[in-house]
């Protein structure tokens, strides 16, 4: 770990796709910083670049070239193996779709992480409980995803993230499949979980998310467009 | 490394469980292989054995001489025999022997009548010397008697099937039975011999030979069986030498002609038996293998099917940390379990198929699976399901987690 603050440190991460003779620069030359605890939203128009940007920030994908030191490590040149260790250990994803495993219950889906930290299974369970605890869905430990609703699948999602206790929480559009009411309770969880001194980033191109957020980084052309670290002057920058 | 061997067997479970339809379709071809060896083992098993004991009962100090026709003569309609010169030949000159009787059996088993009772049983024409040479003796009565075929008597001595099939009563001497439109008076019932290959030796009616011959007519095409026994001191081989050179003789066999006979002793019978099973092993062997190859490529087929379906999930587990051995593993482990499932249930219907086979055959031995059969059923169905699962497992686990995070 560096002896900085800074969770997360880009220096000139690009990340290109080529389709046929096209060159699509999806992230182009991004520097950023991320402190312990920060509250970052990326926003931009469609196609600018976030979820690419939060891919690689979640060490799902890996920069064309660059360098992304995760706490003082630098994790752009990693195998895919390397890469989900420093997932299961570092990184919790929270995705617009949830993503949960389909024929697992809550508890199972959330105790599914720990599975590859090769953690018993009554340690992995009494972890889990706490962690859905945390997110009010005590009572529906044994559904199915297909048993509850939207924002609840969502909150076992935001569980299963937490349970790990990794240093950072990635979120891409995390209520983008939700209604505004369930949106503003998700909202609300993170800002909890924030206040608790979790590091949170999420992608949104809500302007009452972003509104949530300390900092918020607009993105364009896969370049970072602004970056604002209070909360007022990214309101004023987004209109 | 032993949490996730219990996890992943606990979801691959659940994953073969979730798809139970098309879980059993897909070790369909595994279930019948290990179902067909392990009736045919569970059945023969007990059964090698027991014929063994049914072959030793036979004597093996008698000699059994019959016509052979080669195949060549067959399609030429020449057809080989066995005369009654040819056994007065060997009467006269053959060294060694003890007994010797000609028999002389009806091609197909023949209807019995007594009252309104009608039964099938195997007639054979032979002498008093059979009883010596077949050790085959009376328990109430008497056997044929050398003026029984002087004077082509109409007697006859019967098994205990016989006798049970036609409700003859316990004392079934002086009863006269219908045979071939003759009557026959009994004489004598046989000791119980038990079976041999599952086909009872009690079935038989014993009649005179020379009444034999005079009921089948037509004597100059008759081809009748020799049937001998040894004195102790006798040696096998060179009886049979002997034999051969006489009869080969009496037929004007030349040196480059084979034999139109066969002399079999009864462990040639239990030779040729045991080459029969061996050659039915080897058979089922080779059914065997290609269901367990056929089943194994389903496997793999539908383990193909099942990643693609699963690529999101596997995106999923790839997400929150897994590498590339755990889903190597995950789905490794679903298919070796999916094909030892189908094992599983192939083992038991297998045995459920010998004992239904077995029981129904009359006095067979109970269907039994060797231990070793089962475990080696069972260890080629999980060998099965790691073979053919590698493919499905390493496609699975080199996912890309991005890739399989969008796939749709
Ligand atoms: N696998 C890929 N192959 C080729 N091009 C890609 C791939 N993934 C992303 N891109 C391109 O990279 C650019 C950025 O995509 P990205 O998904 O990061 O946008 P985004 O900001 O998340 O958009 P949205 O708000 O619509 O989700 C887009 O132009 C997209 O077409
Ligand atoms: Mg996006």
């Amino acid at each position: 770990m560096g002896n900085n603050t800074a969770v997360i440190n880009l220096k000139n991460i690009t990340k290109h796709y080529e389709m046929g003779s096209q060159l699509v620069r999806a992230l182009d030359g991004i520097n950023i910083e991320v402190e312990r605890n920060d509250y970052l939203a990326f926003i931009g128009s469609s196609g600018s670049g976030k979820s690419t940007m939060l891919n690689i920030l979640g060490c799902l994908d890996r920069p064309t070239s660059g360098q992304y030191d995760l706490n003082g490590k630098n994790v752009a040149k990693l195998y895919q193996n390397e890469l989900s260790e420093i997932r299961n250990l570092e990184i919790g994803f929270i995705f617009q779709s949830f993503n949960l495993l389909p024929r697992a219950n809550a508890l199972n889906n959330v105790m599914q992480p720990l599975v590859y930290r090769n953690i018993g299974f009554r340690n992995r369970r009494s972890m889990a409980m706490e962690a859905l605890t945390r997110v009010g869905l005590k009572e529906r430990v044994d559904h199915l995803p297909n048993q509850l609703s939207g924002g609840q699948r969502q909150r076992v999602a935001i569980a299963r993230a937490l349970v790990t206790q990794p240093s950072i929480l990635l979120a891409d559009e995390p209520t983008g499949n939700l209604d505004s009411k369930t949106t503003l309770e998700i909202m609300e969880l993170f800002d909890e979980l924030h206040d608790e001194g979790h590091t949170l980033i999420v992608v949104t191109h809500e302007e009452e998310i972003a509104q949530h957020c300390r900092r918020v980084v607009e993105m364009k052309d896969g370049k970072i467009f602004s970056d604002n670290s209070s909360k007022k002057k990214a309101h004023e920058k987004a209109h | 490394m032993f949490f996730s061997l219990i996890e992943s067997s606990r979801s691959a479970l659940a994953a073969i469980f979730a798809n139970r339809l098309r879980s059993f379709l897909t070790t369909l071809g595994i279930i019948i292989g290990v179902a067909s060896v392990i009736a045919v083992v569970s059945v023969t098993g007990g059964m090698s054995a027991f014929i063994g004991d049914s072959f030793a009962s036979l004597g093996a100090d008698s000699l059994t001489i019959r016509s052979y026709t080669p195949f060549e003569d067959l399609m030429k309609g020449i057809r080989s025999r066995l005369t009654p010169g040819d056994l007065e030949l060997i009467e006269k000159r053959g060294e060694g022997i003890a007994s010797i009787t000609p028999v002389l059996e009806a091609n197909r088993s023949s209807q019995i009548k007594y009252g309104p009772q009608t039964a099938y049983s195997l007639i054979m024409g032979t002498t008093y010397a059979y009883q010596d040479v077949a050790q085959s003796y009376t328990q109430i009565g008497r056997f044929l008697a050398q003026s029984d075929n002087l004077t082509r008597r109409r007697v006859a001595v019967i098994g205990e099937d016989v006798k049970e099939n036609l409700n003859l009563p316990d004392n079934p001497i002086n009863e006269y039975v219908e045979l071939s439109g003759e009557w026959f008076k009994i004489v004598g019932l046989l000791e119980p011999m038990g079976d041999i290959m599952g086909q009872s030796r009690d079935n038989i009616v014993l009649i005179p030979y020379s009444t034999m011959v005079s009921i089948l007519g037509n004597q100059s095409r008759i081809d009748i069986g020799i049937q001998l026994s040894l004195t102790p001191a006798a040696n096998l081989e060179n009886v049979v030498s002997q034999l051969t050179t006489v009869l080969r003789s009496a037929h004007d066999l030349r040196s480059d002609e084979d034999d139109d006979f066969r002399i079999q002793t009864a462990e040639q019978l239990m030779e040729q038996f045991d080459q029969i099973l061996g050659t039915l092993t080897m058979v089922i062997g080779g059914i065997v293998s290609i269901s367990l190859l056929v089943g194994g490529i389903g496997i793999m087929n539908i383990m193909l099917v099942s990643v693609t379906e699963r690529t999101r999930e596997i995106g999923i587990c790839k997400a929150i940390g897994a590498k590339s051995n755990h889903i190597l593993m995950q789905f490794l482990i679903e298919a070796t379990l999916l094909s030892l499932l189908g094992g599983l249930i192939g083992l038991l219907s297998g045995y459920g198929l010998g004992m239904l086979i077995s029981s129904s055959i009359p006095d067979f031995p109970p269907a039994s699976v060797p231990l070793w059969a089962a475990l080696l059923a069972l260890g080629f169905s999980g060998f099965v399901g790691i073979l053919f699962g590698i493919l499905p497992a390493a496609k699975a686990a080199r996912l890309d987690p991005i890739d399989a995070l969008r796939y749709e």
